[in-house]
């Protein structure tokens, strides 16, 4: 889709902001994503998005970064180290 | 320990504010709508199992019980593909909310039966006392008919409830146990590997089924009603 820079204002104001049209924004950015890069692969296993599913893995990831820093071996002061794992 | 175990059930936050609409929402970018004749491959598959599903699911109804096909294939996908997701690592899982879960349960339970009041009242009172019931055994009956009719929403909520979050803390353990072995008995470690991915293939079973059983329930406790 080609807008130049002048008709931008308009061209925003045409958006849809209706949580359908939000629904359907990432739906058809996440379909051109497909197409233009998972559906030109002609192995299935690429097929399924794992690039997409790892994107969200790390994201939840990140999210829980904090609670899993608790898990993480530290030291003593005296230098004496612990496992303070999940267990 | 006990924090840690529990800790992945907390609604997540970016910032202090809470995004489990987000990830609520998540899962229907998966499911594009198609606006071709000929789709690509991801679509295809999707409006095929769709079609299967909503063909084995929605043949037993009448007229009027194939009006809600739309609402119970929706609830299907959503429910599937949530607990399908709630299995990555480190993914917040909706499912596991008691809250969610009631929210989806009481209103479609309440839909079918006022629609059962609504256009068949006798045959839905009918419901409250199972035919050939001796005459001193009817005021029992009926009430733990009326019991078990308002049981049915809590009983779908907390199953699901239940099932994956048995699931997933059952992982956590068992990864836990694995790591902390590791160090310990390598050869119990690999034991305890193999039987972690056991159950994650198990789990991935119990999201689906899961998913299955609680559209099934619904759809059973409509055909009851239309």
């Amino acid at each position: 889709m080609d807008v130049k820079i002048g008709e931008l204002p308009s061209w925003k104001v045409m958006w849809d902001f209706t949580p359908k049209g939000i629904v359907g924004a990432f739906q058809r950015g996440y379909c051109c994503y497909y197409d233009k890069y998972e559906q030109v692969c002609q192995c299935e296993e690429r097929g399924r998005c794992w690039g997409f599913y790892g994107a969200y893995v790390l994201f939840n990831y990140c999210l829980s970064c904090k609670e899993l820093k608790c898990e993480r071996p530290h030291k003593h002061h005296q230098g004496e180290t612990s496992v303070d794992g999940a267990l | 320990m006990n924090e840690n175990l529990f800790a992945s059930f907390a609604t997540p936050t970016m910032m202090g504010l809470p995004i489990v609409i987000l990830i609520i929402m998540f899962p229907s970018i998966l499911f594009p709508s198609s606006n071709r004749l000929i789709n690509n491959r991801l679509i295809s598959i999707q409006q095929w199992l769709v079609q299967l599903t909503s063909k084995q699911m929605m043949t037993i109804h009448n007229n009027k019980g194939q009006t809600w096909t739309l609402m119970l294939m929706s609830l299907i996908l959503f429910i599937g593909s949530t607990n399908l997701l709630g299995l990555l690592p480190h993914s917040f899982t909706p499912t596991t909310q008691l809250s969610m879960n009631l929210g989806m349960a009481i209103p479609l339970w309440a839909g079918t039966v006022f629609m059962g009041f609504r256009h068949k009242t006798k045959a839905a009172l009918a419901h409250f006392l199972p035919q050939g019931t001796p005459i001193f055994l009817i005021p029992m009956l009926v009430i733990i008919e009326t019991i078990s009719l308002f049981i049915q929403p809590m009983a779908l909520a907390v199953r699901l409830t239940a099932n994956i979050t048995a699931g997933h803390l059952l992982i956590h353990l068992i990864g836990g146990a694995t790591l902390a072995l590791m160090d310990i008995s390598p050869s119990t470690a690999l034991i305890t590997f193999i039987i972690l991915i056991l159950l994650t293939i198990l789990e991935f079973a119990v999201a689906m089924i899961q998913a299955y059983v609680f559209t099934l329930l619904v759809s059973l406790y409509l055909h009851d009603n239309t």
